[in-house]
């Protein structure tokens, strides 16, 4: 029989969420294995010994690091159900360069709104207001950035969304009232199973980074 | 050889000396694709380019069909989809995996690792020349028993890991340190003499002479004492 594919992860991370959301997406079976960072398993260290951060899917004995490199990998090595891109290479194009706009500009900007204060927790939530805006004119009145289906782009930003309520404690503003649609786009996310079973409450993300912010400011 | 039709028209904005207008460039030669060069002056871009790439508002973008593509590793993955002929991408998923991880790393670890050696001197530039090495080894080790990245042919990352042979490795002659030494680094200087060996490299790089002076005015302008 057949291993099944290993996920190494971490509860609160968007990026290693957008991998359990890719894998549910396409119905796959997976061990989920909890990484610990104050003692990084042995697995972890030899299957991504450049970078040693998660996630990390190991697939046939063979591991695929880095978050949009994982979701892309799925998409390709389990083809026949919920394609995640369109067909057409402009499609592609468009929504390989939304996903790694996200990467860009809304990784940092929302680190520093809940894990900085003062002047850097400022200016992480501008440029987070910033790149919300933009990406609300991407998505237009589509219901999902890919178009009529889930995509790419929408596993790549959905798992920020178990964030915004930590955003929005420590930041002092309402994502809503900057970007209504990007809000109406998420809850139309949250209802697929992939997404709500893969994201965890927000209530124990704001914990989690009150506990980081207690920590380290 | 695809045949092309006359309404396709392929339109590049670029930079003659950058890493990743340039990449762009050798994909679509490898490919037989015609296309329009149009040079940008990146210290006053173009209304064009700010209209094509309002996002970055950076080169290269490239322009097929009157569509805009941004992002040097998405327009190659979009070369690579769009003609067919000589792949640049491994079909494999994980292969590709591989090949995508490999191309990030060069222009997230490595490019950004190295521009620090820019404007710093003594202790803080070894210190970053140190770092550069220390990411440069696993590009080093990935070369052991192949010609290319790609395996006996040219292909995705070797066209990203220009940026190394022919970028950070001219600079190296301008700013006075030697960052990756044939002794510490004989694979990928096995590589680099490899790439020179394919007319397609050798006629999409920039010229070396100009591309050494034009390195050289710009470290001086930035007050970067040369060697």
């Amino acid at each position: 029989m057949a291993n099944l594919p290993i996920l190494l992860d971490y509860w609160p991370s968007m990026f290693g969420m957008r991998a359990r959301v890719a894998l549910r997406e396409k119905g796959v079976e997976f061990e989920y294995r909890e990484e610990d960072f104050s003692n990084k398993s042995d697995l972890l260290l030899q299957s991504n010994h450049i970078h040693k951060k998660i996630p990390v899917l190991i697939h046939n004995g063979k591991p695929v690091c880095e978050s949009l490199n994982v979701v892309q990998y799925v998409d390709e090595a389990w083809p026949e159900k919920n394609p995640f891109f369109p067909s057409d290479p402009y499609g592609r194009a468009q929504a390989r360069f939304w996903a790694d706009f996200v990467d860009k500009k809304f990784t940092d900007a929302q680190f520093k709104i809940w894990g900085k204060n003062g002047e850097e927790q400022e200016a992480g939530k501008k440029e987070f207001i910033e790149a919300v805006k933009i990406l609300e004119t991407e998505l237009g009145d589509k219901p999902y950035f890919g178009g009529d289906s889930f995509g790419y782009v929408d596993i790549s930003l959905i798992t920020f969304s178990s964030w915004f309520q930590a955003y929005e404690k420590f930041g002092n503003f309402s994502i809503e009232s900057e970007s209504p649609k990007l809000i109406a786009w998420a809850k139309r996310c949250m209802e697929k199973e992939s997404v709500f079973k893969s994201l965890p409450d927000s209530e124990k993300i704001v914990a989690y980074a009150a506990e980081y912010r207690k920590n380290n400011l | 050889m695809a045949e092309r039709s006359e309404s396709e028209e392929v339109k590049l904005l670029g930079m003659w000396a950058s890493p990743f207008s340039r990449r762009i460039e050798i994909a679509l030669t490898l490919k037989g694709v015609s296309y329009e060069f149009s040079e940008e002056d990146i210290t006053n871009k173009s209304s064009l380019l700010l209209q094509l790439n309002p996002v970055y508002k950076m080169i290269p973008v490239l322009v097929h069909n009157g569509k805009p593509i941004s992002e040097s590793l998405v327009i190659l993955e979009y070369i690579d989809e769009t003609w067919r002929d000589n792949p640049i991408l491994p079909q494999d998923p994980y292969e590709k995996a591989m090949a995508r991880f490999w191309a990030k790393f060069v222009d997230e670890q490595i490019y950004v690792t190295a521009m620090k050696v820019v404007g710093k001197i003594g202790e803080e530039r070894d210190a970053v020349v140190e770092a550069t090495r220390d990411l440069l080894m696993f590009l080093e080790k990935e070369l052991v028993g192949k010609d290319f990245f790609g395996g006996r042919s040219l292909g995705f990352v070797d066209i990203v890991a220009t940026l190394v042979a022919f970028w950070l490795m001219r600079t190296e002659e301008i700013v006075g340190v030697k960052v990756v030494p044939v002794d510490k680094f004989p694979e990928i200087h096995r590589w680099v003499k490899n790439l020179l060996g394919n007319d397609v490299i050798k006629k999409c790089i920039p010229p070396e002479d100009e591309h050494l002076q034009y390195i050289r005015a710009r470290m001086e302008k930035l007050n970067v004492k040369s060697a």
